[in-house]
């Protein structure tokens, strides 16, 4: 936490060292006064009701010695650090980091597949049955929703440029298409996954419609709106979508007919094995692998459709595109359906796999998850969204269960509170390190003679 | 009628506060042309600034004049959310001057993240209620046993945003600061070459526009007596709807904005359906950007290549 800085290279360190404990000092103080009342003081309600303050000094000690040690580390051995490195930087050093990044990234993604591919049975062989439902349930299937929606979401906003905060609406239309349509009328799980994602993306062009015009910043918060405005309509039409209690006793998905069940016609009984719920989860696992690759699929076939590129000469330039002839309305407008549409098939499979869904899953931090997946994966690249969505979402689940950190920290210590905590942390430092994310490189979709990686900085996006 | 008249009365107050709000944001949008997202949460880090400082006062010292505690807190909260915000804004929004446009509204949302569960893990998940600091009323007009009241809270709001827009807007128009700030609004490089300190100057907008969200907050607190740390967003979103109907990077125009927002607000609530009314604020925003995006007092943008 560097306050102050006046880069010149001065010789000599003492110079150096007293601008580094002047920074320190700066930054112990400005802390002393943020921290103050939120961290020095403490509200609580005592048993008439009322507040009453509560002194942490420690704490508010311990954070202090924490910036000013930060501060000390940042000015004395980080930034003469980056200096050394920046005068020893050589031209043309990146673009051959990133040909380096790019062989890997093309022996990453047959491995990943094969790794996802396998996960379950690792699972299996070294958790056992029982241990392994937390790994594939909670860690596996939750992730690839992830995964799947990070992708959707990059055809809008990594390919075509435009920011939509409000992503989490076509999930929600999904989910409740299918809770809905499965409960009243009983149809099955693969009828209504390709029933679900089309009622997405007509949400999709109906909201894209009214927003052609807006760009930028803009466009971002009019997406927000109508993501707000679902869930508060999904809320307060009580008679429709039972409001905040939700919707429980979603039938759950069939193995193309056939129960996962102990019954005699459930899956383990036809298949002659012996019961147990992992097969619902195995079989969840496989269908969101499934989607999320046929997500994939389609995302890189697409780039090399007219359409595609259209998309990404949109995202690049919209003045030149339409000077260049191209339908910017159908662009926009396929841009949001198609996302919408994979949002709406990742909702039903969201709301099979719960049995139960409410507004609470489809609030704007939901949004916010997925474009900070698909910003801090690098837009537009699908493996920087993949490995996004594993390192927040696998990261924050694995938060739950470090029990370790209450040995450290006490009984009282909670890690899962830290989770969004650390996650918007997350979201402004990745931004300061890489604004461009993890992934800044990208695949040309058309090439002469030979394919080169095109280096960030030649990557201009995201100005929708 | 006297329903129409309370409402008035309780829109204005609502809409002062929402105008206060707004203000950081069109002054912020204005002058580096970013939606600064974690201001509604600046707001709401304010309102928890001005419990404890009040609470301080209250219990410990034992201050029992209410003008005088209240004085003392809004300069708490004042200084305090200034620090804040200049730190934000320093390490979170400064790194990324310059960078690709979507970069700063990324970290604002981040940072919006960070503050919202920063004080939930900090002061806890529950609303804090606070003692009413004024509950007197005035009866304007009683009819048919309807007393339509004005609230000694609501006269001190209606006060307080007077005094301190009037003070806002001679610092704006008349001192060298706001001289400045108008330059870096039209054009950074050109006011950085007459000597103007952009970054500075870029400081001090994000510093009045912190103070006056806390102002928003110490009177949100006042006048709701109670304040939980998701009450961040949705008064957020409202201001930014304010800025946005006012014409953003137009200060008249956000708090315009921000007493029509609360009027439609508590109009809506009163007449239509409570349960609707932030839906109704919504689609204002999206009906205004859509139809109207320059706003009610802004200048069109004009689209370069």
């Amino acid at each position: 936490m560097a306050v102050t800085s006046t880069d010149s290279p001065t010789p000599g360190g003492r110079a150096d060292l007293l601008r580094a404990c002047r920074d320190a000092a700066i930054a112990g103080l400005v802390t002393l006064g943020m921290m103050l009342p939120l961290i020095g003081f403490r509200t609580v309600q005592n048993i008439n009701n009322e507040l009453v303050l509560e002194t942490r000094p420690g704490l508010l000690l311990t954070m202090i010695l924490i910036v000013v040690a930060g501060s000390l580390v940042i000015s004395l051995v980080i930034r003469p650090w980056r200096q050394r490195k920046a005068a020893a930087h050589v031209a043309g050093e990146s673009v051959q980091r990133a040909h380096v990044r790019a062989t890997i990234a093309k022996y990453l993604t047959p491995f990943a597949i094969g790794f996802v591919l396998v996960y379950p049975i690792l699972s299996i062989v070294f958790a056992g049955w029982q241990g392994s439902v937390k790994w594939v349930d909670n860690f596996g299937i939750q992730v690839l929703i992830y995964v799947m929606l990070g992708w959707g979401l990059n055809i809008v906003v990594g390919l075509a440029g435009l920011l939509d905060l409000g992503y989490v609406a076509f999930y929600a239309v999904g989910a409740y298409s299918y809770a809905l349509l499965a409960k009243e009328f009983g149809l099955s799980f693969w009828i209504l996954l390709p029933l679900a994602g089309c009622l997405s993306a007509f949400w999709g062009i109906l909201l894209g419609f009214p927003v052609l015009r807006l760009r930028g910043d803009y466009l971002a918060i009019v997406t927000l709106a109508f993501g707000e405005i679902i869930r508060l309509v999904l809320i307060n039409w009580v008679s429709f979508t039972n409001g905040y209690a939700g919707i429980s006793g979603i039938p759950r998905p069939t193995f193309f007919g056939i129960p996962f069940n102990a019954n005699d016609d459930g899956f383990a009984a036809v298949f002659g094995l012996e019961f147990t719920p992992m097969y619902r989860t195995l079989f969840l696992y496989y269908v969101i692998v499934g989607l999320a690759l046929l997500t994939a699929f389609v995302t890189l076939r697409l780039r090399k459709l007219p359409v595609g590129r259209a998309w990404e000469a949109l995202r690049e330039d919209e003045i030149a595109c339409r000077s260049l002839g191209v339908n910017t309305t159908n662009t926009k407008l396929t841009a949001f359906a198609m996302g919408a549409m994979f949002a709406g098939f990742a909702g039903s499979f969201f709301a099979a796999r719960q049995g139960f869904i409410s507004p609470e899953s489809f609030t704007f931090m939901e949004s916010a998850m997925i474009v900070a997946i698909v910003v801090l994966g690098g837009m537009g690249s699908m493996i920087g969204v993949a490995i996004a969505a594993v390192a927040m979402i696998g990261g924050t689940e694995i938060m739950r269960d470090m029990d370790f950190l209450k040995q450290i920290f006490g009984n009282s210590f909670d890690p899962t509170q830290y989770r969004m905590l650390l996650f918007g942390l997350a979201m402004v430092l990745i931004m300061i390190w890489k604004p461009r994310g993890l992934i800044s490189t990208r695949e040309p979709s058309t090439f002469l003679k030979e394919r080169k990686t095109v280096a960030a900085s030649f990557v201009k996006e995201g100005r929708g | 009628m006297e329903i129409f008249v309370q409402q008035l009365i309780n829109g204005i107050t609502l809409g002062s506060i929402y105008g206060l709000i707004a203000i950081g944001y069109t002054m912020v949008f204005g002058i580096i042309g970013m939606v600064n997202f974690a201001h509604g949460d600046v707001f709401m880090v304010s309102a928890f600034v001005a419990l404890i400082a009040s609470l301080i006062l209250t219990t410990w010292l034992g201050i029992s004049s209410v003008f005088l505690s209240l004085l003392i807190v809004l300069i708490c909260a004042m200084l305090i959310t200034s620090l804040i915000s200049w730190t934000i804004e320093r390490l979170a929004y400064r790194p990324l001057r310059g960078s690709f446009r979507l970069a700063p509204l990324i970290s604002a949302i981040g940072m919006s993240i960070f503050l919202m569960n920063f004080v939930q893990v900090a002061q806890g998940p529950r609303n804090k209620p606070i003692p009413p600091f004024f509950q007197n009323v005035i009866v304007v007009m009683e009819k048919d046993g309807y007393e339509v009241t004005l609230a000694y809270k609501q006269i001190v709001i209606w006060a307080v945003t007077a005094i301190l827009l009037a003070a806002f807007w001679y610092l704006v128009s008349k001192t060298s600061l706001g001289r400045a700030q108008r330059a870096c609004e039209q054009d950074q490089n050109m006011a950085s070459l007459v000597g103007v300190d952009v970054d500075r100057t870029i400081s001090v907008t994000f510093i009045i526009g912190a103070a006056l969200a806390a102002v928003a907050g110490t009177l949100y607190l006042m006048y709701y007596g109670v304040v939980s740390f998701a009450d961040g967003f949705v008064p957020g979103i409202k201001a930014f709807t304010a800025a946005v109907l006012g014409g953003i990077g137009s200060l008249p125009g956000a708090l315009l904005g921000g007493l029509l927002i609360g009027l439609i607000e508590t109009m809506w609530s009163a007449y239509f359906s409570i349960d609707y009314k932030d839906v109704a604020a919504f689609s204002i925003l999206v009906v205004t950007l859509i139809f109207l995006p320059q706003g009610l007092l802004g200048r069109p943008e004009v689209e370069k290549v």
